[in-house]
């Protein structure tokens, strides 16, 4: 048996998840339109390549990958593109952002693919195919996964796989696992591969104990070597990256170190399947399963295709009359969407629709009376209540040398506060102003830099006119004395005046 | 629209919940004291009671903060129970109502209210009490049984608001001075820690009385632990190190020191161990930080009961920690996630 | 009396000599208090606050010659820096310098005839273009200083204050009933 390790704090927030795995997962109707963002992933926004009014086919490439981190992003379904513009999209600003919209002509026509030759193919030329298939991290964090599935020359001794879905009412990782458990561990055999990782292991909440016999008889099935489905105790928020591989190798990841230099990387088992999908089928992530649970009559997970507006799949799931809003991802650590309209993007796990009777307002919130609850339950191990007040007072300074970048926003400060007070928000705010505040400070200094650089330039030019002037002046007075003495001597002196005209090579320039 | 901010889960719990629980902890103790000494003691609660709550409104309504949430949060009631149990029951009414007023607006309110106040609150209302008033401090009641004369809770009542005691009857015959401060009173007089606990006020452990009614608040400071409203970090290293100090000088000089067990029940000892050290807004966030902040105040408690002129320690122990708080807690600071060998 | 002056001159003689020794070995190249207030200052190189650019303005305020407050473009908080950094209350605003939204210069290239006047203008290098033909902001570099606009004859310059957008969002400071309230 394994011993498993523990980390510092977390929660048992009420889970939710019996109401939608009553179900197999189903799959969703083409919706009557497609929003596709084109910022599915973190890094840069695709960059469209369609023209509108042009038909596409589903899977077949709309957005190109733009700079280093960044990914492909593809129609859906078959259909016409019917504008390329700014839409609303699922992001916690409410702010639009370019988005390609589809009209679905019904025949759901693929574009010509095929699976690649898993074993003759060299690891770069598989990493580039995810890229082009746009395959990112579905846990959450879209990270595009050709980058991850990358080792950067380190040792990985572990890869793990995390099915552990700590977040409350979110089952899309459980139903994936109970269903398609083979074709995960063949996207993990693919990831281990890539990786050179010696063994997998793949963490499961012990609340899902059908995913966990499912994944079992899977491993057993495909005979695969070194590979461990382990069951690991339900405590929020045990599916956060760092916390599962704590649980599983004792491994503690600290803030701006990567997994892989301590010999581990981490996939989420939906990640694992698309790239199975991908590179065995040569299917481009188009869609993957979502939850549809919260105030709807039949919670369920659905297979939607990226892009399908919340409002048409949540009136699969029957709608309540007084759902007033909804939220993208779990109720620990969503987003509010800004309205029902917005395209599923890659990182759509789940979606709940709300409403005050299911999910009453919060109290005011009072002071913070330091009762350390958040220091109690902090998987980061932070002085929570410290960086709220540092956050409040806008100390940035104080609040970074408090870590507060280590924070993951996992929300279970928030979720115990007896005061009821936002403490993640107030991170965010104080991460975001900090990372604002540095661009600003990069920005000054390029500016003065330039500045410093304009005023020599500036006085350079003034001094090579003068000595331009000076010269003329001294070249005629020359010229009149040659002229008045016919004297030969006077031309070296010219000559010798000019090398001073030359200009100074740019590298010498002082570059403050 | 509501619940702008994730999480959107209902919080499982609540400040005025916390300090309710903290309030129900207080009762064992507040029925033994009526047991012991009379129902009293249940006049100055109520009277610091009412004077707290209405003073945090005042307060609120001057400072144009709102009223109705900060008055629902229970922590003025919690302030005035606490200052109600360490003053003398019989104290008169005036004084109940000035500590408590002073404990709410000087100490709570000047400093931003909830939260906010370095010092407790109900410390200094009785730190400004024993300072003005020394003599009124020092007039507890006997407990039953022991005094020549008891008096009638019509009696009490009519002593507390109208300072009249019925005739023929002196304030020395129903009153007398703590275990605590009769203990130094005889020691001065070159008596023996023997001869001075066969003295009738002594019972078992400390007083007389005194001694259960610290037991029904060890009572209700187990109930916190086991509900997690309080770490075990404060009470322990403070009945710790009041321990280890006092049994220390017990055991060098048996004749002059008294046993630790004295010590832990005597005085406000338990209550403070469990319910005024433990405030979480005038001690230290960090484990460690609250392991120092409370051996620190047990050594000065003990400092002060042995050596000191006032007759208990813990209000003085507590206040002068307190000012230490920010320090410790920034000397503390445990070290992050992923952080544990590279920092200390 | 005479030993006692001998040994007091003895005394400030070789003080002195440390003190003179320590201010040559220990000497701090240039002035850093200008330098410092200099990293504060936004770098707009403006001239809103009446000097030709931030640096003259750092110089003329650790010379204590510029008060604190003359700067827009750093608004209250470049404000709340500099009285942090010099020791001193932050004072506000005068009534015609107010902070305005941060813009970035934009040429209306329709209209441009080429004159090359707001490239000489222009503080940081941001306008490309050579005579007689359109010029363009290399909007990335635009401190948003508004210098270009006034020389330019054809008044084809405008300022377009800065959008927020997806990518330069920044979360808010959480406002929730009871603090709106304190």
């Amino acid at each position: 048996m394994r011993t498993l390790h523990k980390f510092h704090g977390g929660v048992h927030p009420p889970t939710h998840k019996a109401e939608s795995t009553r179900t197999p997962i189903a799959q969703a109707a083409i919706p009557s339109k497609l929003v596709i963002s084109l910022h599915q992933h973190v890094g840069g926004r695709a960059k469209p390549i369609v023209q509108v009014g042009e038909r596409v086919l589903k899977g077949q490439k709309i957005g190109l990958s733009q700079g280093r981190q960044s990914s492909g992003v593809h129609a859906s379904t078959s259909g016409t593109v019917t504008a390329i513009d700014m839409q609303l999209v699922a992001h916690p600003s409410g702010l639009p952002d370019l988005c390609i919209t589809i009209v679905p002509d019904g025949k759901d026509e693929w574009i010509e693919h095929s699976g690649a030759d898993l074993k003759n193919t060299p690891h770069s030329e598989l990493r580039h195919k995810l890229r082009k298939a746009g395959v990112v991290g579905l846990g959450g964090a879209v990270f595009p996964s050709d980058l991850k599935a990358d080792a950067h020359r380190h040792k990985i001794t572990t890869l793990v796989l995390n099915g552990a879905e700590c977040e409350p009412y979110i089952t899309c990782d459980d139903m994936l696992m109970r269903e398609r458990a083979a074709d995960i561990l063949s996207g993990a055999e693919l990831l281990r591969e890539l990786l050179q990782a010696e063994e997998v292991l793949i963490g499961i909440e012990d609340n899902k104990p059908e995913a966990i016999a499912a994944m079992k008889r899977a491993i057993q099935d495909g005979r695969h070597e070194r590979m461990e489905a382990i069951p690991v105790p339900t405590m929020y928020p045990s599916g956060g990256a760092k916390q599962l591989i704590r649980i599983l190798t004792g491994i503690e990841v600290a803030h701006g170190v990567r997994s892989t230099e301590m010999g581990v990387q981490c996939f989420n088992v939906a990640t694992a399947y698309s790239v199975w999908r991908a590179l065995a089928h040569g299917e481009p992530l188009i869609s993957r399963v979502v939850t549809v649970t919260g105030n709807v009559e039949r919670a369920q997970n659905y297979e939607v295709l990226i892009g399908t507006p919340v409002n048409e799949l949540v009136a699969l799931a029957g709608n309540k009359p007084d759902t007033d809003r909804y939220i993208m991802g779990g109720p620990m650590m969503g987003v509010n969407l800004p309205a029902a309209t917005v395209g599923v993007i890659k990182a759509t796990n789940c979606i709940i629709a709300m409403s005050d009777a299911l999910f009453p307002p919060a109290p005011p919130a009072l002071p913070c009376i330091r009762c350390t609850r958040c220091a109690d339950v902090c998987p980061a191990e932070l002085q929570p209540q410290e960086l709220y007040w540092f956050a409040k007072a806008k100390e940035f300074g104080k609040a970074q040398q408090y870590h507060l970048f280590d924070c993951i926003e996992c929300g279970a400060c928030s979720y115990v506060c007896p005061s009821h007070i936002p403490l993640v928000q107030y991170y965010t705010f104080a991460k975001s102003e900090i990372r604002a505040r540095a661009e600003e400070k990069r920005n000054a200094d390029r500016a003065r830099e330039r500045h410093e650089f304009r005023e020599y330039r500036v006085e350079r030019e003034k001094q090579e006119k003068a000595e331009k002037l000076a010269a003329k002046e001294k070249a005629a007075k020359e010229q009149a004395i040659k002229t008045q003495l016919a004297s030969e001597s006077a031309l070296t002196e010219t000559g010798a005046a000019r090398p001073l005209e030359t200009v100074q090579p740019e590298a010498a320039l002082p570059k403050e | 629209m509501s619940a702008f901010f994730a999480p959107f889960l209902n919080k499982p719990d609540s400040v005025s919940q916390i300090m309710f629980k903290v309030l129900l902890a207080l009762i064992p103790g507040i029925a033994l004291y009526v047991w012991y000494f009379g129902p009293a003691i249940l006049v100055s609660i109520t009277l610091a009671s009412i004077t707290a709550l209405a003073t945090e409104a005042a307060m609120l309504k001057l400072r144009d903060r709102p009223i109705a949430p900060f008055l629902k949060d229970n922590s003025a009631l919690l302030t005035a129970w606490l200052l109600a149990l360490s003053i003398p029951p019989l104290a008169p009414w005036w004084m109940v109502v000035v500590g408590t007023a002073f404990a709410i607006s000087v100490s709570k309110h000047l400093y931003g209210g909830l939260g906010n106040n370095p010092f407790n609150p109900a410390m200094i209302g009785y730190a400004v009490l024993i300072i003005s008033f020394p003599v009124h401090m020092t007039h507890w009641i006997t407990p039953h049984g022991l005094g020549q004369v008891e008096l009638s809770f019509i009696d009490q009542l009519g002593y507390i608001f109208g300072g009249a005691l019925p005739p023929n009857v002196t304030l020395d015959a129903v009153t007398m001075a703590t275990p605590l401060d009769t203990l130094k009173t005889h020691l001065h007089l070159d008596e023996h820690v023997n001869q001075i606990l066969d003295m009738p006020i002594y019972g078992r452990l400390a007083g007389q009385g005194s001694e259960m009614v610290a037991w029904g608040f060890l009572l209700g400071g187990l109930y916190l632990l086991a509900s997690r409203i309080i770490s075990w970090h404060i009470p322990v290293a403070y009945l710790g190190t009041l321990l280890l100090t006092s049994g220390i000088f017990h055991l060098a000089d048996p004749a002059h020191y008294v046993t630790p067990l004295f010590h832990w029940f005597s005085g406000a000892a338990m209550i403070g161990a469990f319910f005024i050290l433990t405030d979480p807004v005038t001690s230290p966030t960090t484990q460690k930080g609250k392991l120092i902040f409370a051996a620190m105040a047990g050594l000065i408690t003990y400092l002060i009961r042995a050596f000191g002129g006032f007759p208990d320690g813990i209000a003085f122990a507590t206040l002068l920690m307190n000012i230490c708080v920010p320090l410790i807690d920034a000397w503390t600071q445990p070290p992050v996630f992923g952080n544990k060998e590279t920092k200390p | 009396m005479l030993s006692a002056l001998l040994v007091m001159a003895a005394i400030a003689i070789v003080l002195g000599a440390v003190l003179g020794f320590a201010a040559i070995k220990f000497r701090v190249q240039g002035n850093p208090l200008v330098d410092k207030i200099d990293a504060v200052l936004p770098q707009t190189q403006c001239g809103q606050c009446g000097f030709p650019g931030c640096k003259p303005y750092a110089t003329a305020i650790a010379a204590g010659e510029a008060t604190i407050n003359k700067c827009p473009p750093g608004g209250e908080e470049g404000i709340q820096k500099l009285a942090d950094l010099l020791g001193v209350d932050p004072i506000p605003f005068g009534g015609d310098t107010q902070p305005k939204p941060k813009s970035v210069a934009f040429i209306d290239e329709n209209t441009c005839i080429g004159c090359t006047l707001c490239i000489q203008a222009c503080p940081v290098d941001a306008i490309a273009g050579a005579a007689k033909q359109m010029h363009t902001i290399v909007a990335a570099e635009c401190t948003g200083c508004e210098l270009c606009v006034a020389p330019c004859p054809v008044d084809c310059i405008s300022m377009l204050p800065i959008e927020e957008q997806i990518t330069n969002w920044k979360w808010r400071y959480p406002v929730y009933p009871i603090q709106a309230a304190a």
